[in-house]
């Protein structure tokens, strides 16, 4: 079985601090680390390559050159290929341009049986991207994948979480999947495996290499804008409030959501 | 690739009425509640969209009563539960054929599943878990407001050449549509040409998971009371809360001294040291050796009348008010929010 699983290089923003003065976000110095359901994805891949002996993994990210640092985890966790489209062209893209643009990457990759992905990237937290690429690709999708079963050939068994419990669904490959943190525990890296990534070469594709054009990815071709960014007040540590009960609890459970608390 | 539609021809305000078991969603009614300011604005009409196994006229009325001016029915025995395949192509017919200007989805598991792929089909733009949506007076677009890199930043959003504007909504943040009995709906019935081999996932099973009480060390969450309870009866509420949260009581020692609680929930240098993801503290006023078993958790929020007590000192959010009216405002913005 031939598995793409695609990967994000992300800030880690559990580091991300606001600046007490401009109250602006403070990047220099957060880490970039994979994405961690992408690792979960990724981790899944690599366990049913683990029972299906000759399966093959290749990790896909797109993003600027830095995030070849992130493909060679991805290659010290057991991947098999590394695979980073990088080109100024695709920069800016939204959820919409950046699902043309990695369906046409899969394309060159000539496809595979399952597709991965991670429910959500920490930085934009919109899960929009796994779906879309289903939609490009022609493919069935489960988002929210919590257990995944390999049946018979080519025949899947997936939990799904919801938010009351989950559901169990049976898909035929290929399909796309989406994995959320309770799926697995990433593996540690290997001293082994960190020496091995060294080895392996990273592929390098540009948009020249797809079959898409400038009309379909980057800034430009994105429906959606950010028309403006601000840093909430609200969110910030040593908040008191005093006022209508509703009005605080209200306040209370969306700084808990924005924090993944709850 | 591209053949969305232009937003000259494109009229009305839609809201997605996701079912869990039946019956609505409670963020359904919170997007009839906003799609209704959004429609007032633009002078639009407010429509949702159903989709069912049969025909349900309960719905419609309840639908209506919340503000539906029209209701697009789509009845199916594929569409009796959720699929992406099944939901998508129906929406996508419907959204092609009708050209909404905005169609509104809750963020939901089931939401956040279906909007982007409808949304990559109709080739528009779609904003992720929108916590504010407004319109731009000179425009005409909506401005999508949501919080990024968890929550330090927030972003607003347009869509503005492409049709329909496309947004998930945070469940628990709008307010609900007021429910008017008797209010009535133009009703569109629907019949989709929906084959069974369009569906590519089949369901074996569909799982409902209740909570359970975790011990105090082991907690992600700890729901604490002091003194400030005025009674053992206060754990009560306490508990509702922490059942709710996936976790369990705590208590501070002048509590259990009192003999309201089991000492083992006792939180404190000479209780149990505690560094849970959150810690609610309630009517407790935070003498220093109730600080010292609790100071490590990760989140500190402080529920007290008294807007002095030390408590708020070490909390992330406090909260001055009555526990016994701020614990039921929690819990009924999150039932609004699971279910």
């Amino acid at each position: 079985m031939k598995m793409i699983v695609c990967v994000k290089q992300v800030p880690d923003t559990a580091e991300v601090r606001i600046d007490p003065v401009t109250h602006t976000m403070i990047r220099d110095g957060v880490p970039s680390i994979l994405n961690p359901e992408d690792a979960n994805a990724l981790e899944e891949s690599l366990r049913i390559k683990d029972r299906h002996p000759g399966a093959k993994v290749i990790a896909l990210t797109m993003g600027p050159p830095q995030a070849q640092a992130m493909l060679r985890e991805c290659l010290a966790m057991g991947a098999d290929e590394a695979v980073l489209l990088t080109d100024r062209a695709v920069a800016g893209a939204d959820t919409w341009a950046t699902a043309n643009t990695i369906a046409s990457a899969i394309r060159a990759l000539g496809g595979a049986e399952l597709i991965f992905v991670g429910r959500q990237a920490i930085d934009g937290d919109t899960a929009q991207v796994g779906p879309q690429l289903a939609e490009r690709l022609g493919l069935p999708q489960v988002t929210y994948v919590q257990k995944l079963t390999t049946l018979e050939d080519g025949l899947l068994q997936v939990e799904r979480r919801m938010e009351q419990g989950y559901e169990v669904l049976r898909v035929r490959t290929p399909v796309l999947l989406s994995a959320v943190k309770e799926l697995n525990a990433p593996r540690c890296l290997s001293i082994l495996g960190i020496c091995e990534a060294y080895e392996k070469e990273i592929k390098i594709l540009s948009i020249q290499d797809l079959d898409i054009t400038p009309a379909d990815t980057g800034l430009n071709a994105s429906p959606t804008k950010v028309y403006r960014t601000f840093t909430p007040k609200t969110e910030r540590a040593g908040v008191l409030w005093e006022e209508d009960a509703g009005r605080m609890a209200g306040k209370l459970l969306t700084a808990l959501r924005e924090k993944h608390v709850i | 690739m591209s053949v969305s539609q232009s937003a000259s021809s494109s009229q009305n305000v839609w809201v997605f009425a996701e079912l869990r078991d039946g019956v609505l969603a409670p963020v359904v009614m919170e997007l009839l509640g906003e799609g209704r300011k959004l429609a007032d604005t633009l002078g639009h009409k407010l429509c949702a969209v159903l989709l069912t196994g049969s025909s349900d006229s309960r719905l419609h009325s309840q639908l209506a009563g919340y503000g539906a001016d029209r209701i697009y029915s789509a009845a199916h025995p594929l569409l009796a539960h959720y699929t992406t395949d099944g939901f998508a192509a129906v929406l996508t017919e419907l959204i092609l054929q009708e050209s909404p200007e905005i169609v509104l989805f809750g963020a939901t598991h089931v939401g956040r599943d279906l909007a982007p792929r409808i949304a990559a089909r109709v080739n528009t733009g779609l904003t992720a878990d929108c916590t504010s949506l407004d319109i731009d007076p000179e425009t005409g677009n909506l401005r999508q407001t949501r919080p990024a890199f968890g929550g330090n930043l927030m972003a607003t959003i347009l869509c503005p050449v492409r049709r329909p504007q496309m947004s998930t909504v945070r469940p628990g943040v709008m307010d609900k549509a007021v429910f008017l009995e008797g209010r009535s709906a133009e009703i569109i019935p629907i019949c989709p040409a929906l084959k069974e081999e369009q569906i590519r996932t089949q369901l074996i099973q569909a799982v409902s998971e209740t909570l359970h009480q975790v011990s105090l060390s082991e907690a992600r969450v700890i729901v604490s009371g002091g003194l400030g309870l005025g009674g053992p009866e206060g754990y009560e509420l306490l508990k509702k809360l922490a059942g709710r949260l996936g976790g369990t009581i705590g208590a501070s020692r002048a509590a259990v001294d009192a003999g309201w609680i089991d000492p083992t929930r006792q939180v404190g240098q000479t209780g149990t040291t505690v560094k849970p993801d959150v810690y609610i503290a309630c009517g407790i006023s935070g003498a220093i050796q109730h600080l010292a078993g609790m100071k490590g958790s990760k989140i500190i929020i402080a529920i007290n009348t008294n807007r002095e007590a030390p408590i708020f000192e070490v909390a992330d959010y406090g909260l001055v008010g009555d526990y016994k009216e701020v614990i039921p405002a929690i819990l009924e913005r999150l039932e609004r929010t699971i279910s």
